[in-house]
């Protein structure tokens, strides 16, 4: 695709300069210019990315002990990775939690989209700023926050739910009970994430050609053949696009419960996540090459489901900025 | 668009009754986004009244109480005397990353849409694969590396690896990708450096990419957590997450003074964030939408 042409500018031969020197130094700074504007990225990002990248796959290969006591044990980190049982408890509450946020966030998401995305309404920069607001949060926070409201007898959530529906009892403990952990942080979640991605599907809504609709409504379509005709294809690529990271980021939780939680994995390990199995096996033991082979782990299991999405969902460029 | 209620209203009905229906279904809407956006508001009301309150008034009301109260503030500066420090160890941190960040990103992203060298398609395509591998992958080899360089536990172990983001260089190529090259040219004719093109009339022209890209790059250093708490061991230099992940382990009862300081560390954030909220938006949903 590239023209490997020397960085050569249409301007050539026609710059003011007298000509001479003064010139030849014109042209080399423009030659030399691209090189340089991106060398200090290429630099740090060669050190700082790649080097990590590559050195992690033969450290996930040794045991260590702190950065400087390696041993090579070959495939065993990852022999005994998949035949920890905490791996497996910290696997399946990522799915678990990956599953519920995904598939209550994205049609909230989406809904709240097509409701803000009607032509008459007035006070929409309103709605959006409210619905992307816990954006502004980080995870540590919201799960502070969200650790109070979760506070038996006392806390907001118990409180609202009992007035809503009385006979919910008002003890019910959110964080202690294993059975309760993986929808406490589920409705966390929900609440940090709908609005960001609404308004995703917010601007693909609003670039979904208007003429289209005129002609569905002309055909006859009613509204839900509207939406499974015209909008649903319109919004594909960023449908899909919303999905795929909105996954990448649930398979990656960690601050929300150990926060939450205070620094543990909650009862029954039931706030076990998958990056949270990887700190405390990897950083708290300073076992670096443990960490890596985990984090290779995971960093596969994102791809394959990635892919996975991206096949099912018939989008091979969603990736493609 | 599609929703606009009135086209489903079967025809027969008569102009009165069908505005009737189309103002209902209306109210219906409007009823709907007050109520999820009130939802959405609920905990963040919640926590400002939290932190404004008594500490023994915290769940007597519900939100705020009969008297404001700058008890909790007072509890946080005696209980956590380095919480100023903590926050300013995270506005530093934070804006130098933005700072090298902007610079870095812009610089590389505008070779990227407006040069051809030798190498860019390489560049771009090594680029895209890293985006797919998440951090986690590569932090015990940093760490490493950071000790050797003896970087581990500062400031400059955060910023330094911290300058890069590839994220930034798509966002800013995607937008300089549509300045005319007439206009670089017409600089070029008037002698102006590449470097200065950058400076005087690339930057200007992406003003609302860079202030998209400022807040969206302060956002996650502020929040991040995992690296900072991997890469950090004296308390002195910890970031407000850290800070705030380890008080509740340390004061669980004081619910009040937590929430003082929670409201504290997002407090800078949303500043900024009304500052730039325009530019935000349009800046976050460029890249998904264009395609």
């Amino acid at each position: 695709m590239t023209t490997f042409k020397i960085g050569r500018r249409r301007a050539d031969g026609s710059t003011p300069l007298p000509g001479g020197a003064a010139r030849r130094t014109f042209r080399f700074q423009q030659r030399l210019a691209p090189y340089l504007f991106v060398s200090p990225f290429l630099i740090l990002f060669a050190v700082f990315g790649l080097y990590p990248l590559v050195k992690s796959i033969l450290l996930s290969l040794y045991v260590t002990n702190g950065p400087r006591d390696h041993v090579f044990v070959g495939l065993s980190n990852y022999r005994f990775l998949f035949s920890d049982p905490d791996f497996g408890v910290a696997v399946r509450n990522t799915a678990v939690y990956t599953f519920w946020t995904v598939f209550l966030q994205l049609p909230l998401a989406l809904g709240l989209a097509i409701l803000l995305s009607q032509k008459w309404l007035k006070g929409r920069n309103w709605f959006r700023l409210a619905f992307f607001s816990p954006q502004l949060v980080g995870q540590v926070f919201v799960g502070v926050i969200f650790m109070v409201l979760y506070v038996p007898q006392y806390g907001l959530v118990n409180h609202a739910i009992h007035a809503v529906h009385a006979g919910f009892p008002l003890d019910t403990k959110w964080l202690g009970d294993a059975r309760l952990v993986m929808p406490a942080l589920v409705l966390a979640s929900l609440w940090m994430y709908v609005g960001f991605n609404m308004i995703y599907f917010l601007a693909a809504l609003q670039a979904v050609d208007r003429q289209l609709y005129e002609a569905a409504m002309v055909d006859g379509a009613n509204g839900w053949q509207q939406f499974l005709a015209v909008t649903l294809p319109g919004i594909k690529p960023v449908a899909v696009y919303v999905l795929v990271m909105a996954t990448i980021g649930s398979l990656q939780l960690f601050e929300l419960p150990y926060t939450m939680l205070q620094q543990s994995a909650g009862p029954d390990k039931s706030g076990l996540t998958i990056v949270m199995y990887l700190y405390q096996n990897g950083y708290i033991t300073g076992d670096l090459g443990y960490a890596s082979a985990v984090g290779w782990t995971l960093a596969l299991g994102i791809l394959i489901v990635s892919l996975i999405q991206m096949r099912v969902t018939g989008v091979w460029k969603g990736a493609s900025a | 668009m599609i929703w606009e209620i009135k086209q489903r209203r079967p025809r027969h009905r008569t102009g009165a009754r069908r505005r009737s229906a189309v103002i209902a279904g209306r109210l219906a809407v409007l009823l709907a986004l007050t109520a999820f956006s009130a939802l959405t508001l609920v905990p963040l009301v919640w926590l400002v009244a939290a932190a404004l309150k008594k500490p023994d008034d915290l769940f007597h009301y519900t939100f705020f109480g009969p008297r404001l109260s700058a008890q909790n503030f007072v509890d946080l500066a005696t209980k956590v005397p380095d919480f100023g420090r903590y926050v300013i160890n995270s506005l530093f941190i934070s804006s130098s990353i933005v700072v090298v960040q902007l610079l870095f990103s812009s610089l590389a992203g505008f070779a990227l849409a407006k040069y051809d060298f030798r190498g860019k398609s390489l560049v771009m395509v090594i680029m895209l694969a890293t985006v797919m591998i998440p951090g986690q992958v590569t932090m015990a080899p940093l760490y490493e590396l950071l000790c050797r360089l003896r970087l581990v536990d500062s400031y400059l172990g955060l910023i330094v690896p911290g300058a890069i983001s590839v994220f930034g260089i798509f966002l800013f190529r995607q937008s300089m990708l549509q300045i005319p090259d007439d206009l670089l040219d017409a600089a070029r004719i008037d002698g102006c450096s590449e470097f200065r093109t950058y400076l005087n009339i690339v930057m200007p022209i992406s003003r609302p990419m860079t202030g998209a890209f400022c807040l969206i790059s302060f956002l996650g250093s502020w929040n991040s957590f995992l690296w900072p708490q991997i890469l950090l061991h004296t308390s002195k230099r910890f970031t407000l997450p850290i800070a705030l992940n380890q008080m509740v382990g340390m004061y669980q009862q004081s619910y009040g003074m937590l929430m003082a300081g929670t409201l504290l560390s997002i407090l800078p954030v949303v500043v900024l964030f009304l500052l730039l909220q325009k530019e935000f938006v349009a800046g976050l949903t460029t890249g998904a939408v264009k395609g």
